[in-house]
């Protein structure tokens, strides 16, 4: 099969919005300039080797994780470790973490709508070290009851993982009520927020939440991939869980990604310059398309809560009586680039887990599509999107042998 | 588990853009579907059948579908291939046969032309119900007809299972 030919039959669009940062990110090209001198012109040595180009790396490593501490009001720019990922950067915390407890018996707590990066590591552990894992169910919208979230606590509870704001339906969980009542129950539990969703794009501050670790990622602030970092708060201790030659970074070894490292510094300067600007105008963008979805198209359903507690970049709804993998092409066809939860796009023949723990059937998980808003997008771009949506829904639904009430 | 890209053929894309023989047929001889919307694959299709030359044939095929590109092109390919064939002919037809009319689907997508051969057979079995059963015609299931309704059992035992976890 050749892709040259599926992309000719494709065709370019007369117009291409990308909502795709879930999945990969639009890295603008402030963002790549500032990487370009990393490859060859400076700073391109290993930040632990000796000579001029390695010094270089290594001041613009320090330079990165003092800028990243402080948007976070870390205490200290050590307490940044950086990975390549924010899957990297999961791993590090959950697997690292349960290295540490190898030994002991013990329970970790994760949520049921958890990056599968936590999700899949916790199991892991269970698997290797047979540590119990337990999953706290949340509610229709994703929310964490604080009271059945403490019914899980107990003395054997060692770490505790939670996301800050769900990566699929924009959820923001309240982390420090949860802090509160885990480190009640235990003052030495480990507490862990993957906020690669959070960051930039709310602000919070590690000493307030009290949290212990926290997952971010370059790609979802719209840097490039290939770095990620994880807090880790001072006197928490954890082990590398690779195992290579340690540049400077002892939890992870491996040389670092500088040019990464120095786009991904770049991309959370440019999102907290004029931060409430940017986050307002997401908010913005991001009713004017639900709403207008909802407007425009019958038989929708938000996945995730409305209002505040919603991300400000998220978009996640299920059009019934359609697929959502046929929705994606329908709508790339048109330069609309989004993804779905649907079980046809997981390659799995299950959709999304998230989807379900809200309650969601199977055939409402199936027509879901997933927007992420940027600061890069325009209200011509939500129209455009707005437009494009009405028309291919229809189209697919035409084709389709189930049809809601108000479409017979 | 590694992630297959979901790679189509032009062919599969060229068809999603314009499928064939689309819509519910109001004078159809014979109507069967095969999927279900757990399952997120629903094709239905829609069978004119006249005596030709002494021989039933399907004269006409349509179809409707709720799935994925795969899903559609296959059942949109199923109806051109039928059309004009005797039902004999059109029982023999394979679920490999309708991948490689497609230009080859990605293996995870296999189920898609599975589910429209399961409409098809379905549809035809559903036609002689009333009428005389041509000796042709195998009076046991065969597999391949198992395969159609082993792919809608399996998502509906998933779904299912899935459920109880829930409550």
């Amino acid at each position: 099969m050749s892709v040259k030919e599926l992309l000719k039959s494709h065709g370019t669009p007369p117009r291409e919005v990308y909502f795709d940062l879930e999945n990969s990110p639009f890295v603008p090209k402030e963002v790549v300039e500032e990487m370009l001198p990393y490859f060859n012109k400076y700073g391109y040595g290993n930040p632990a080797i000796t000579h001029k180009p390695g010094w270089e790396a290594y001041g613009v490593l320090l330079e990165a994780k003092e800028f990243i501490a402080k948007t976070i009001c870390a205490e200290s720019p050590e307490e940044i470790v950086f990975t390549h990922s924010g899957t990297e950067a999961n791993n590090l915390a959950v697997l690292g973490i349960a290295l540490k407890n190898r030994k002991r018996k013990g329970k970790i707590v994760v949520s049921a709508i958890e990056h599968l990066s936590v999700t899949f590591a916790a199991e892991y552990s269970s698997k290797l070290f047979g540590h119990e894992v337990a999953v706290v169910p949340v509610d229709e919208d994703g929310f964490i009851d604080p009271e059945i979230f403490e019914a899980y606590m107990s003395k054997d509870v060692f770490l505790v993982s939670i996301q800050t704001v769900n990566h699929e339906i924009g959820t923001i969980q309240n982390i420090k009520e949860l802090v509160k009542i885990a480190k009640d129950y235990n003052p030495d539990v480990v507490f862990h927020t993957d906020a690669a969703e959070a960051y930039a794009r709310l602000r919070f501050s590690v000493k307030d939440l009290g949290v212990d670790l926290v997952t971010l990622s370059s790609s979802k602030i719209h840097g490039p991939r290939g770095a990620g970092a994880l807090y880790v708060r001072r006197g928490i201790e954890l082990e590398p869980v690779i195992r290579g030659q340690i540049s400077v970074e002892k939890l992870w070894p491996g040389a670092e990604n500088i040019p990464a490292i120095v786009g991904f510094k770049k991309a959370a300067e440019l999102a907290f310059d004029n931060f409430e600007e940017n986050v307002k105008k997401m908010k913005n963008l991001r009713d004017m398309l639900m709403e207008g979805i909802l407007d425009r198209v019958p038989d929708v359903l938000v996945n995730g809560p409305r209002g505040n507690l919603r991300a400000p970049d998220n978009v996640n709804v299920s059009f019934l009586y359609v697929e959502g993998e046929a929705l994606t092409i329908e709508l790339s066809l048109r330069g609309i680039y989004v993804s779905s939860a649907s079980a046809c796009t997981s390659r799995m023949l299950e959709p999304s887990h998230v989807l379900l723990a809200i309650g969601r059937k199977y055939e409402e998980a199936h027509g879901s599509i997933l927007f992420k808003i940027s600061r890069y997008h325009s209200e011509e771009d939500i129209n455009y999107a707005l437009e494009n949506i009405v028309e291919a829904v229809k189209r697919l639904r035409e084709i389709s042998p189930i049809k809601g009430v108000k479409n017979e | 588990m590694s992630k297959m890209p979901l790679l189509y053929s032009p062919k599969v894309l060229e068809i999603f853009k314009n499928p064939k023989n689309l819509g519910k047929m109001e004078d159809a001889s014979v109507v069967a579907e095969a999927g279900s919307p757990a399952c997120g694959d629903i094709i239905k299709i829609y069978l004119k059948i006249e005596k030709v030359d002494g021989e039933d044939t399907i004269v006409k095929a349509s179809f409707e579908s709720y799935g994925c590109a795969a899903n559609i092109a296959s059942a949109s390919i199923l109806t051109e291939l039928v059309k004009g064939k005797t039902i004999k002919e059109a029982w023999n037809i394979s679920w490999k046969q309708i991948s490689d009319e497609l230009g080859g689907l990605p293996s995870i997508k296999y189920h898609c032309s599975i589910l429209a051969v399961g409409a098809l057979k379905r549809a035809i079995r559903k036609y002689y119900k009333d009428r005389q059963r041509p000796e042709w015609l195998p009076e046991e299931e065969t597999p391949e007809e198992k395969q159609a309704l082993e792919v809608e059992r399996l998502i509906e035992r998933l779904y299912k299972g899935l459920e109880q976890v829930g409550t």
